[in-house]
Parts: C-alpha cells; sequence; structure tokens
C-alpha cells in the first residue's frame, strides 16, 4: 500500500515539476507558433548556475531560495538575449526559428559540459524540507510536497496573470489572433520576448527545484524537452489548463512505467500521445491543430 | 527533345561524367584506407540525406526523428545477425521493420504538417532513442549491439574497405537516380504541389495526406538502405546513433546543402562529413560547432549552399548575355 502512495506522490511531484517546465513552453507555442527546442537546455542551464551558487561554485554562496530566483532571472534575461538578436531575425519564418532554438540547444549543451564537466552535480535539499511528514502510516519526503505546493502556487499566479491583468489580455489576444491584436495596438512583437523570457526562467526555475530529486547532468537537456513536447502535444498548445493537465497526466505515467516496467518507461509514454493524436489532434484543451 | 542537347544541359552531362569518373577512380588517386573510409562515410550518408530531403525538400514537412527510424533500421540488422540469421534475411527484416516504422511515423505525424510535424517526429524519434537505451534485453542498452562480419554478395567479400566504397558506391548511384526519377514523375509534381499549394492541391482533387504517405515511405527505404549501410561500414550500433544530434546531423546536410535540390544533400553531407572528420582531430566535441553552423546557415544562407551557388552562377551567366534577372522562385510553406 505504501509502495502505491509513494508511488502517487512522486508521480504528482514530477507532474508539478513538468508543469512549470511545459506551461512556458505551451505559451512560446502558443504565441510565437513556435516549439522553442532550447527549452530541455534552459531547465538544465537553470539546475546547473542554481546549483552552482548554492555550493560557491562562483565565489559567492546564495541559500537555496536566493539562488533559484537569481538563477531563474539569469536565465530569464538570456531567453530574452535569444529572441531579441536571434530569432528576430527571422520573423515569420517559424521552421527557421525553430531550427535556429535547436542549433543553440547544442551550444548550450557543449558550453554545461565545458564548464561543469561530465560528472552529475548533487543539489543538496534546501535547509528545513529534509525531513518527512508523516500521515496515516505513510511517510512523504517534506521537499517533494514542497515542490507540489510550489508548482500549484506558480499555477495559481500564472492564471492570474492571464486571466486577470493587462498584461495577460494582451498574451491572450496575441495567442489568439496575432495580426487582429497588432491592429488594434498590442506590440505584439515585444510579448514575444516578455513571454519566451518568462518561459525561459520558470523552465529555468523548474531546473533548480527539480535539481535536489533529479541531480543535474549532461543531458538532463534532452531528457526533459520530450517530455515538454508530449505534454504540449497532450495538452493542447498555448493553454494554461491543458500543460497542468497534460503534465501530471506524463508524470503519472512515466513514474508509474518507471516503476513498473522500467525497460519500457520511455516507451510507454507513446501511448497517450497515439491516443492524443488519433482522436484530437488538437490536444486536449488545445484549440487548433499546431 | 531538343532541349536534352541545350547548352545547359551539355555542361550538365559533362559535369555528371565528371563526378561519375571522380567517384569511380577515387581508391585508385586518393591513397590510404582512412580516405577510402571517409568517402564511404558520405556516400551513406547523402543517401540518407537524400531520403530526409524527400520530406523537408519536396513534402515541405521537416522531419527530426528521422535518426530515430535509421537506428531502428540499424538495430534490426544488428539483432537478426546476433541471433543467427545470414546477411540477406537480416538486411530485407531491416528494411522492412524500417518502412513500418516510417508508416506508423507517419500516420502519426501526418496529423499535423509544419511545426506540428516537427513535434511529433521529434518525440517519437527521442521515444527510440529511450527504447533503444532503456530496453536492454534486446539492445543492451549503452553497450550496443557489435555486428561481425560483412557480407559477400557474389563472392566479393566487402570487409576490404576498397570493395565497400564500390558497394555504397553502386548503392548511392541507385539511390541518386530513383530520387532523379521520383521528383521527375507526375507523382513528384503532386508532392511539391502539396507542399506548395496543399489547399488547392486539395481542391484539384488529389489526395493530399496519400501522397505525403507515400513520400514518407520513400523516405523511410531511402533511410533504411543508408542504415544498412551504416551497422556493416562500423560493425556496431548503440542508442548514440538515434540521437537528437543525429537527426539534428542529417538534416543540417539537407539544409546546409539545399533543401529540394537534387545535389543538395550530398553537398552537404560531404560537407558535414569532412568537417566533423577533419574537426575531431582537433576539438573534442563537434556539438558546438553543430550548432553554430546550424544558426549560422539558417540565418545567413537559408537557401542552402546548391541553390545560393546556383544563384551566383546564373547572375554571372545572365550578366554576360545581357537577359534580363529571373524572378526568385517562391515557395510558400504551409503553416
Amino acid at each position: 500500500m505504501n509502495f502505491w502512495i509513494v508511488l502517487t506522490v512522486n508521480s504528482i511531484t514530477f507532474g508539478g515539476l513538468l508543469f512549470l517546465l511545459a506551461s512556458g513552453f505551451s505559451l512560446i507555442f502558443g504565441l510565437m507558433r513556435i516549439p522553442n527546442l532550447t527549452h530541455g537546455s534552459l531547465f538544465m542551464l537553470g539546475a546547473y548556475v542554481g546549483g552552482s551558487i548554492v555550493i560557491g561554485l562562483f565565489g559567492f554562496k546564495l541559500n537555496f531560495w536566493l539562488a533559484a530566483v537569481l538563477a531563474s532571472l539569469t536565465v530569464a534575461a538570456l531567453g530574452a538575449l535569444i529572441e531579441r538578436f536571434l530569432l528576430r531575425q527571422l520573423p515569420g519564418d517559424q521552421l527557421a526559428q525553430v531550427l535556429v532554438t535547436l542549433g543553440i540547444s547544442f551550444m548550450a549543451a557543449d558550453f554545461c559540459l565545458m564548464v561543469w564537466g561530465g560528472d552529475p552535480m548533487s543539489v543538496a535539499t534546501p535547509e528545513g524540507l529534509g525531513g518527512f511528514a508523516r500521515a496515516g502510516g505513510a511517510v512523504f519526503p517534506l521537499y517533494r510536497l514542497a515542490i507540489i505546493a510550489i508548482a500549484v502556487v506558480v499555477a495559481v499566479a500564472l492564471w492570474l496573470l492571464l486571466d486577470r491583468t493587462r498584461l495577460g489580455a494582451m498574451i491572450r489576444a496575441g495567442v489568439d489572433d496575432p495580426d487582429m491584436a497588432r491592429v488594434v495596438g498590442i506590440r505584439v512583437s515585444q510579448l514575444f520576448t516578455i513571454v519566451f523570457a518568462l518561459g525561459a526562467g520558470l523552465a529555468a526555475f523548474a531546473g533548480i527545484i527539480g535539481g535536489p530529486i533529479l541531480s543535474v547532468y549532461p543531458g538532463l537537456d534532452q531528457d526533459m524537452l520530450p517530455l515538454a513536447l508530449l505534454v504540449v502535444i497532450i495538452g493542447g498548445a498555448g493553454s494554461l489548463l491543458g500543460s497542468f493537465v497534460g503534465s501530471i497526466l506524463v508524470g503519472f505515467i512515466y513514474n508509474f512505467g518507471q516503476a513498473l516496467l522500467p525497460e519500457l518507461a520511455y516507451f510507454v509514454l507513446f501511448l497517450p500521445m497515439l491516443l492524443v493524436l488519433l482522436l484530437r489532434p488538437q490536444g486536449l484543451f488545445g484549440r487548433h491543430v499546431p | 527533345m531538343s532541349e536534352i542537347f541545350s547548352a545547359d544541359n551539355r555542361l550538365r552531362f559533362i559535369a555528371l561524367a565528371i563526378a561519375l569518373a571522380v567517384l569511380v577512380s577515387l581508391p585508385f588517386w586518393v591513397s590510404g584506407i582512412y580516405y577510402i573510409n571517409v568517402g564511404s562515410q558520405i556516400l551513406f550518408f547523402a543517401v540518407f540525406a537524400l531520403g530526409l530531403n524527400i520530406l523537408v525538400g519536396y513534402a515541405g514537412l521537416v522531419s527530426l526523428g528521422h535518426a530515430g527510424l535509421f537506428g531502428i533500421s540499424a538495430y534490426a540488422t544488428a539483432y537478426m545477425l546476433q541471433h543467427g540469421f545470414g546477411h540477406t534475411s537480416a538486411i530485407m527484416m531491416a528494411l522492412v521493420v524500417g518502412v513500418a516504422s516510417m508508416a506508423l511515423f507517419a500516420v502519426l505525424s501526418l496529423r499535423s504538417s509544419g511545426i506540428g510535424f516537427i513535434m511529433i517526429t521529434l518525440a517519437l524519434g527521442q521515444i527510440l532513442w529511450g527504447l533503444a537505451y532503456r530496453w536492454i534485453s534486446v539492445t543492451d542498452g549503452d553497450n550496443g549491439i557489435p555486428v561481425r562480419g560483412r557480407p559477400a554478395p557474389f563472392g566479393y567479400s566487402l570487409t576490404d574497405p576498397v570493395h565497400f566504397y564500390y558497394a555504397s558506391l553502386i548503392v548511392f548511384i541507385v539511390a541518386v537516380a530513383m530520387v532523379f526519377i521520383f521528383v521527375r514523375s507526375p507523382f513528384g509534381a503532386a508532392l511539391m504541389g502539396t507542399r506548395d499549394q496543399p489547399r488547392r492541391m486539395n481542391a484539384l482533387g488529389y489526395h493530399v495526406w496519400m501522397i505525403r504517405f507515400y513520400a514518407c515511405l520513400f523516405s523511410g527505404l531511402l533511410t533504411a538502405v543508408s542504415a544498412i549501410l551504416f551497422v556493416y561500414y562500423t560493425n556496431f550500433i548503440s542508442p548514440q546513433t538515434l540521437s537528437l544530434t543525429a537527426s539534428a546531423e542529417v538534416l543540417l546536410m539537407v539544409i546546409s546543402g539545399g533543401p529540394g535540390t537534387l545535389l543538395g544533400p550530398i553537398v552537404g553531407a560531404t560537407l558535414v562529413v569532412v568537417i566533423k572528420t577533419v574537426v575531431s582531430g582537433f576539438i573534442e566535441r563537434w556539438n558546438f560547432l553543430l550548432g553554430a553552423i546550424f544558426v549560422a546557415i539558417v540565418i545567413l544562407m537559408p537557401e542552402g549552399i546548391v541553390p545560393g551557388s546556383a544563384r551566383l552562377w546564373r547572375l554571372v551567366t545572365r550578366k554576360r548575355t545581357a537577359a534580363p534577372p529571373a524572378p526568385a522562385a517562391t515557395t510558400e510553406r504551409t503553416p
């Protein structure tokens, strides 16, 4: 019984992490119509930068949460630069933009290997969250519960941002009809930069938060990117609810797959994607086929 | 018929004859097995790039999962050989498995075109990679499967690098001829029609999905053929071959050379294999350079080397005869 409860908690934790990663991916996709293939790299970069600050690799040490914020801001700025100086060179040419993000992801992976080497870097669990909570005979690691809480808080914040603020209304307008949004005076290209930076920052944040449970290693980017893709294929592009449901679903399937069929864990992910593509190609909550 | 003997075509025939002569005589004037092996690599990677170009160039469908398909055929060959089957059945199996997987790939990814197609093929390719990596009881995971020996068609053992080079050359020439005929056939024209104007083609009564599906199968066949040559060349297959990097490499071959041209993927394959071979002597990792070339080509030379040079060439020759420049060909990509 305990096994199943722990597995369920782990699945929700992983789903929460995936949501942090995939919500930005989905927003960028919804607005700019491109899958940002650097998203896995931004996740990994965030994890490396954050982890390095925690252990004082750059000459200064901060506590986990401050490091997380600092690394997210750094990577968000990097995302803004990528959008501003590279993707902006290719306006309207989505295919070329995708290929540029692919190129950057290779450069980023090699850069990380060069700076941090091939050995995995372990990130210590933040202070005060190393313990366990007991409820009804089952034991839960506090940190995993904290990740779930963080994911829920971020989800609510994102929903408020998109649904209740002027910026959110502008982003929604851009997602629905970029040309019409331009006509009514919304600077859509500026939204591109903001959303790209936001997505990059969220991915980096997910990377650091995930550090203590996943550890950080070369190839982490290529492990995470397909999962974000799957979340968006399953949930539907540009939909926050879709990212949320998709993330939890993929979190469950991936974790249960890994526990029950370890050799085929990756392959089991194929099934929900197959079903969604055959029955509802726009994704569960998507409005149009990408 | 008269146009076949036009000046332009005569030039083309001469160029073709020279290229063939160079390729056939390569083992005689190139000293060292090392360079002959590089030549073989260029040839079978060119076949791979030709196969991907069917989709990227002629169908307007960019696949980022082709290394996965390549890997499936390579694993099929290795698995069959490991389990005591002969070369003929291993090769047949690899072809069948390769084309069948491509069919499955196509059924799923042709649910959308454009960016959606990229995403789905990428996800499928990564799933195949994950399978090769984790399904240890079949693939032996990271260790890979070694392959012993090469086939000896008509008693002509391919263990000799020169012989292997000629076998690759024959396969390469057949592949080029197939693509040449394919592109000029009515079917090829219809495929390019679905690339440029899918809605109009649909309105004209063409079955756009079916045309794309057949194009995928042809691409899968060429991919499987190149994978078989690859696995016999390296005598080894591991999950590395299926990685996203490998998919990106072959896409770079197509894009750098010039998608939608016959010569483009061949030039691109030569370029990528040569750079990779030369560079690996100096720096440890090729990924950074791969990414940088990718970004540079997409931003600076999006049409590729072959169309870019052809445009320059036309510009030079037209100036001499003082004819007005032809309008640039416009191709609309489907969103």
